[in-house]
């Protein structure tokens, strides 16, 4: 689809994770969850994302670790198929089509060679079946999974309306009001329902089920935030429940702790709620966890359980139900309207995170760096509340101040306020310097700051344009007051307004000295010192919807977009139309390090992106069909060190780097580099020590092999170094390579004997000389140590290859002597 | 049927204060229940077809509270309270019989044992003594070792070799044989750092041996008698857990002070294992105060509380098909009539515990459509407030139709009262020598000339005395059924012409009389369910009576059978909605305009039925006013049916028709007697 070489659009943050459960590992080291076409590893302990493991075509719908190999993890798409994984190598083993959309998966521990998945029923619309899934033993990679056979009918789409019961005896399904359970063995399907009438409030419908995991009972979550507990449903009159009602809100999730005794449940009023021996007096709250949660899961050991949140972000969470740490890539924000910014401090993305706080966002490794509360009101979680919420954001050129806007929903007579941080090196954080209330009498539509980095803060100065028909020019002064904390404060200077149009657009020239305004139709260009309005441009019809000026050599141009679908360029010294071409641009984004411009086209579906230069009325990039999704923002985000790109048509990806924001919040850029070469390093491969679960023995051994290491180094022994070092390729390759593509054992064998054999040869009498020298140096300086080291020696040297014996006690018995000598030095020399 | 809402009686409609039910208990034979209020009347409900109606009540008595009821010996009623006293009722009569005094102070629970022939009390000074059910009453037995703290509550074990008792902190399993305590006592702990003690309200003994406790924190404990060790311990509330019933072993409803009742169940823990457990299974919140008592009955789960209401919740899966028995019944009026009317004097009569009022009522001259309020040229007046004399409870009271005559009894006394109006001001008189009777009075009804009164008695009879001016009284007869008859008469209904009189006694018989020569007229076929209403018709001398199962019938009294109508109507079949009601008919009346109007109302409407209008069946719409009003005149004519009902007065305590044009309808809301009520525990609603 790409030639080699191209541009790849590479997705790098964000996207949802679409109400699957995520999984740990059995060790509990690593976090497994299904995000977009991916499904991401994560360790437990450092947070951070190790694996990607690509190659669903579509959304994946559903990860379950394979229950009869823990290294091993089936995913299933809606692309149709299902994937075994080996997540610790990012390895995929097989792949199974099963052709229709896969919606949920099951493992079963009792299933031999099958596995549960959910899809659309044939013929009828938003009607599924779970149906069981053979999976046929092949040799091969690619394998056919189709033979299905239905288990239930009419189940729900999303996968937390159906559970697997205690030792997988039966499933359970919930949709709407009503609930059915099949049992495997008695081969019997009760269905109960409750009733549909929504009296008090309530609503009786099911949003999610969980299975006892000793006992035969099913706990059932609703929308109206009831959880029933239900028992003895295999009686289809006699059966009965309780319920539990705290949430006020669906339940979105629910999961049972490992022995059964504690229920998790949690929903949009982010609080995650743990009820005791399915009493209802007896519950425990893990408030204030940021955001809705969306999914809940344990560990398998019981003691870490995870909440995935509607905004991305993943809480891991202890058992006694402490707050462990927090995953949290790109937050997902009810609508972005602050538009991608970058910090020119930390070179993170600024945008809207938690409802109003802006998050800074690190590209490089993927994570939220801070996230800044400029509202500073509580948010409450009720529907139709009107909210204040961060609208727009701008930073100086050093990135010392920050300005916000923030506004109420209410459309008519909106509540405004301005405000202004200072970034203060003490705290290291921003501090609220102004607070202007109703900044204009309408909503702000733009803003800038004059970024003027030679001129110091004196020239600093903020625009605002308002759809009250002005803009505002903003200044800081010396503040008066002596009782106030800060030297300067910002206060309006200049308001302009041009034949009572709104304003729309604001953007300042390079050098500072010419502010660009738009107004509907008519750009404006007005001199910077003296507030006088020099000329006016306008492309009728349509009003203006981005204006940029040129940089470095074309700063001469004035480039703007109309929403009648004119990307038109203005030439400042002649005050005379450039050219103009006919695309309808959404987002118009220029380089701060080079000349190019970089607009993006959405037309019959799809967005195009087009790179130019000013100067040149021609692009000398064009990238169409650049994803499905509607791009609605862009950022050049400028790299640490320019990049060395041969290409001549992608010399503009040199200096920065271009990021895009979708309508579903995924973040992507544009690379060069293949896919293998963009893996990091650190994430290439999970050793296999590390994948051991951790029990007393290994920690003994742990201790034990550190032990040996340290002391290696101590020692400086590079005899026994290079040995291991020589050996190790092939012991190395024995170890470390999935056994599923091993060569027979057969021809290792005669290898792994060769790599012994061919060390013991290479061994010279005179390198062991040279060792020896060294070592007695060493030993010299470390005097205080040498009776530990004796033992330590003495214990090691069992641990040798055996190949090495003869050898390593001639050097133990020259060691003793050496050792009888450096002691009589030293009494002397303390003499 | 549109009536204008002329005549108004502000203020006036405080009937009775409801009582708050404060035990129930179940007979093991099976066909009563009975609810006693502190000190107040008790009903003894018969249950043919799980839907009680209170066919019977006890009157109260002002100083004697009832902790405790309970069904021994087969069919005799035991009472306990913190009179100290055991009182034996007399069902028939309906008055307590015997008391015997309890020796230990305040009684705080009674229990009898599974036969039926011990009763085991529960005092305040923490003794528990044994009674022998003996023929005509109770005999001391023995008392059973004494601790210190009262004893709350007493339960058997099923076995009658051990009870156990809960106090303040602590329970005790008592041996009956040996009368001593098992060595251990259980003390129940206050969880966390509580200071306050802990209260065991209820406990139950099952018969494999665990005690179930219930606790003023909220708990439900599961103890194992022997080692007196804690097996399961269930926080069912945040408030007291007053009350508990266990039925088959399997099964534990508990009521608690916040109004909720919980059932508990014995279930599998894994399908066809052997391991069991209890669980809290449904939560029910059906009052508003405390639940004091709670009971099984074999498809339902039975409460009562402060609040004066009883609930009958249906157990779903005990309740083979969808039927009368499997909704939710709640009882909060009695089913009596508190309320009597003078039609000529337009004077109401209000029936409440300890006092009667007597209002005029007001009216008005002009006309107005259906909906309208009309301005009253004179304003309703309270005329008159009589109080009862010392702690007995009124039984029943009448005045008479041209408003003259005032008639009360209470349980042993008969009161007859001349009114005299003069002007503005109301005196009551005493009617002096009033013959003395075997009291109590069960009914009181006067003739429609106002010249006689009959008196309903035990036995079956019926007094009738003349009344004579200006202020006297003469007995002129006593009605007695030919046959004999054991139970009490609770309804009379007399003819207008004064020619005939219909009798209902206890045991559903209804007799009338012919009061011109004094003699038993004739028997109405026997119909096997209570009789909540009668009334003759004026102009036809047809008797209808209502039952408590909603069938209606209507009996020719001059040529001793069922009407054609009636016949028809029994035939045909009422209409299942009809049928299906909650509340029984409390009174009939006859609209003098049309003959073939029969008023009736209950609890919850008022219906018309027309007998010249056909009978809908079930597939027509019972309750059709709404939508007849849109429909065009001619198609109107097609679905008219003969039920013409309004729901528009709830809840209904009285209605009858004054003359031709006016209709006087008793309310009593709701709230009027919720704020009478101790206020109800706190609870944090959210949202508010």
């Amino acid at each position: 689809m790409v030639s080699p070489g191209a541009l790849r659009v590479v997705r790098c943050g964000g996207g949802g994770q679409r109400g699957a459960r995520a999984v740990f590992s059995a060790d509990s080291k690593y976090l497994l969850y299904a995000s977009g076409d991916f499904v991401k590893v994560h360790s437990v302990n450092t947070e951070e994302t190790l694996l990607l493991l690509c190659g669903h075509a579509d959304l994946v719908t559903g990860i379950q670790l394979n229950p009869h190999n823990h290294m091993q993890l089936y995913s299933s798409s809606l692309d149709g198929t299902i994937k075994l994984w080996d997540f610790m190598d990012g390895i995929p083993i097989k792949t199974f089509t099963v052709g229709p959309k896969l919606l949920a998966l099951y493992a079963l521990a009792s299933a031999e060679d099958s596995v549960f998945v959910v899809i659309p029923k044939k013929g009828e619309r938003d009607t599924f079946q779970l149906v069981s899934v053979k999976l046929t033993k092949g040799a091969g990679q690619d394998l056919e999974g189709k033979e299905l056979s239905v288990v239930l009918d009419g189940v729900g789409a999303s996968p937390k309306q159906i559970a697997f019961g205690r030792e997988d005896s039966y499933v359970v399904s919930v949709k709407d009001v009503n609930l059915q359970v099949y049992f495997f063995k008695l081969k019997l399907l009760n269905r109960f329902s409750l009733s549909t009438a929504k009296t008090k409030g309530g609503d009786n419908s099911f949003s999610c089920v969980v299975c006892h995991p000793t006992e035969d009972c099913i706990a059932t979550g609703h929308a109206d935030g009831k959880i029933r507990l239900w028992r003895n449903f295999h009686h289809k009159k006699a059966y009965t429940y309780s319920a539990l009602h705290w949430h006020h809100d669906t339940v979105m999730d629910l999961a049972y702790s490992l022995e059964g005794t504690r229920l998790l449940s949690g929903g949009v009023e982010s609080v995650l709620v743990q009820w005791h021996n399915e009493s209802s007096c007896q519950k425990d709250f893990l408030p204030r966890l940021g955001s809705p949660i969306e999914c809940i899961s344990m560990s398998s050991d019981g003691i870490l359980c995870c909440t995935l949140h509607t905004d991305n972000r993943i809480s891991i969470i202890n058992s006694n139900l402490r707050f462990s740490r927090s995953i949290q890539g790109l937050i997902k924000s009810r609508d972005v309207k602050t538009g991608l910014v970058v910090d020119p401090r930390t070179k993170a993305l600024v945008l809207n995170g938690e409802p109003g706080h802006l998050q800074f966002y690190s590209l490089q490794s993927d994570q939220q760096l801070f996230s800044l509360d400029i509202v500073q009101r509580q948010y409450i979680h009720q529907a139709g509340l009107k909210q204040s919420e961060l609208v727009k954001v701008a930073f100086s050129a050093q990135g010392t101040w920050l300005a916000t806007v923030e506004e109420s929903e209410e459309v008519a007579d909106p509540e405004l306020q301005l405000k202004l941080w200072f970034y203060s090196e003490e705290t290291q954080s921003f501090a609220l310097n102004t607070r202007i209330n109703t900044p204009h009498d309408n909503h702000i539509t733009d803003m800038c700051f004059r970024d003027m980095a030679e001129l110091g803060d004196d020239s600093l100065i903020l625009v605002t344009t308002g759809r009250d028909c002005v803009f505002k020019v903003w200044v800081m002064v010396e503040d008066s007051d002596p009782e106030a904390h800060q030297s300067v404060s910002w206060s309006c200077d200049f308001v302009g307004s041009y034949h009572n149009y709104q304003a729309t657009n604001c953007c300042f020239s390079e050098d500072g000295s010419l502010l660009a305004v738009s107004f509907e139709e008519t750009v404006t260009v007005w001199d910077s010192l003296t507030w006088e309005l020099k000329c006016t441009f306008c492309h009728p019809p349509g009003n203006i919807r981005n204006i940029c000026f040129g940089r470095l050599t074309c700063s001469k141009y004035l480039i703007g977009a109309t929403d009648y679908g004119f990307l038109c360029c203005w030439n400042l010294l002649t005050c005379a139309l450039e050219w103009s071409a006919h695309l309808n641009i959404v987002v118009l984004q220029p380089d701060p390090l080079s000349e190019h411009i970089a607009a993006v086209s959405w037309l019959s579906k799809e967005s195009s992106l087009f790179v130019f230069k000013p100067s040149e009325p021609w692009p000398i990039y064009i990238q169409r069909n650049l994803c499905k999704e509607k791009i609605l923002l862009a950022a050049f985000v400028p790299r640490d060190e320019p990049e060395m790109i041969s290409s001549e048509k992608y010399c503009w990806l040199r200096k920065s780097q271009l990021f895009f924001l979708t309508d579903t919040q995924e973040l992507m850029t544009l690379s060069t580099k293949s896919l293998e070469e963009r893996l990091t390093p650190s994430s290439k491969q999970l050793a296999v020590e590390e994948s051991l679960p951790m029990t007393p023995f290994s920690v003994l051994l742990g201790k034990h092999r550190r032990q040996q290491a340290q002391e290696d180094t101590d020692l400086g022994k590079p005899v026994v170094h290079n040995k291991q070092e020589q050996a190790s390729p092939a012991v190395k390759e024995l170890l470390h390579t999935p056994a599923h593509v091993l060569p027979s054992a057969s021809f290792l064998c005669t290898i792994f004997i060769n790599s012994l054999l061919i060390s013991k040869e290479n061994k010279s009498a005179e390198e062991v000389a040279d060792e020896v020298e060294m070592e007695s140096e060493k030993a010299e300086d470390d005097s205080d140590e040498e009776d530990v080291t004796a033992m330590e020696q003495e214990d090691t040297s069992h641990m040798e290859l055996l190949g090495e014996m003869t050898c390593k006690l001639s050097k133990s018995q020259e060691k003793e002597l050496r050792k009888i000598r450096k002691m009589d030095y030293s009494w002397i020399s303390a003499f | 049927m549109g009536w204008s809402r002329a005549r108004v009686i502000p203020g006036a409609t405080a009937i009775r204060r409801v009582r708050p039910v404060l035990g129930l208990c179940r007979a093991s034979p099976g066909l009563y229940r009975a609810l006693p209020g502190p000190a107040r009347p008790y009903r003894v409900v018969p249950v043919p077809r799980c839907d009680p109606v209170p066919a019977q009540v006890i009157p109260g008595h002002e100083a004697r509270s009832v902790e405790s009821l309970c069904w021994a010996a087969g069919d005799r009623l035991f009472g306990a309270g913190l009179g100290g006293d055991i009182t034996e009722y007399d069902l028939s009569g309906l008055s307590a019989a015997r008391g015997v005094d309890g020796g230990g102070g305040p009684i705080w629970s009674m229990v009898a044992n599974s036969t039926g022939t011990q009763l085991a009390i529960g005092c305040e000074d923490g003794s528990v003594k044994i009674f022998q059910v003996v023929p005509g009453g109770i005999q001391f037995e023995r008392n059973l070792d004494r601790r210190k703290g009262r004893v709350l509550c007493l339960s058997w074990h099923p076995s009658d070799t051990h009870i156990v008792a809960g106090s303040i902190d602590f329970f005790r399993v008592i041996d009956v044989t040996s009368g001593t305590s098992c060595p251990r006592s259980s003390p129940i702990p206050s969880p966390g750092t509580a200071k306050r003690e802990c209260v065991v309200w209820a406990i139950a003994l099952l018969s494999s041996g665990t005690v179930v406790s219930a606790d003023s924190f909220g708990r439900v404990q599961f103890w194992d008698w022997e080692q007196g060790t804690l097996a399961e311990s269930h926080t069912v509330s945040t408030s007291a857990v007053l009350s508990l019933a266990v039925a088959q072993e399997d099964s534990i409803i508990v009521g608690t002070s916040t109004g909720a009742t919980y059932h508990l169940q014995l279930l599998p823990v894994r399908l066809g294992g052997l391991e069991k457990r209890w669980v809290r299974t449904k939560p029910f919140q059906f009052h508003s105060h405390d639940v004091r008592a709670v009971a099984h009955s074999p498809t339902a789960l039975i409460s009562g509380g402060l609040d004066a209401q009883l609930v009958i919740r249906p157990l779903m899966e005990k309740v083979q098909k969808k039927s009368y028995d499997a909704v939710l019944r709640k009882f909060t009026f009695p089913h009596r009539r508190l309320v009597s009317c003078a039609r000529k004097a337009r004077l109401l009569l209000f029936q409440f515990s300890q006092y009667l009022e007597l209002w005029r009522l007001g009216s008005t001259e002009e006309t107005g459509k259906d909906g309208e309020v009309l301005p009253l040229c004179r304003m309703p007046e309270h005329l008159v407030q009589l109080k009862s004399k010392g702690p007995e409870h009124i039984y029943s009271s009448c005045v008479s139709p041209c408003g003259t005559w005032l008639g009360y009894s209470t349980a042993s006394r008969f009161q007859l009262y001349r009114v005299h109006c003069d002007g503005d001001g109301v005196s009551l008189r005493k009617v002096p020598k009033v013959p003395k009777l075997l009291p109590p009075a069960y009914q009181l009804q006067f003739s429609a000339d106002s010249e006689s009164l009959f008196v309903a008695s035990a036995r079956g009879s019926v007094h009738v005395f003349q009344l004579l001016e200006p202020g006297g009284c003469k007995h002129l007869h006593t009605l007695r059924p030919p046959s004999g008859c054991s139970e009490a008469v609770y309804l009379l209904a007399p003819s207008a012409d004064g020619h005939w009189l219909a009798a209902v006694s206890g045991d559903w018989a209804i007799h009338i009389y012919n009061l011109k020569c004094f003699k038993h007229h004739c028997v109405v076929p026997t119909y096997d369910c209570a009789v909540s209403a009668i009334a003759i018709h004026p102009s036809t001398n047809n008797l209808v009576i209502a039952y408590s199962d909603q069938q209606l019938f209507e009996f020719s009294i001059p040529e001793k059978q069922y009407t054609s109508w009636s016949r028809t109507v029994q035939s045909r079949g009422l209409h299942r909605a009809w049928l299906e009601r909650d509340s029984p008919i409390t009174h009939i009346t006859f609209n003098p305009k049309n003959p073939s109007h029969i008023l009736l109302h209950d609890t919850y409407l008022l219906c018309v039925l027309d007998k010249s209008l056909p009978l809908p069946d079930d597939s027509a719409l019972l309750m059709n006013q709404s939508t007849l009003k849109q429909l065009p005149e001619t198609a109107r004519k097609r679905q008219l049916h003969a039920f013409k009902i309004c729901k528009k007065f709830q809840p209904l305590l009285f209605m009858d028709l004054l003359d031709k044009n006016c209709l006087v309808v008793v309310e009593r809301p709701i709230m009027d007697f919720k704020t009478q009520l101790p206020l109800p525990v706190q609870q944090k609603k959210f949202g508010t």
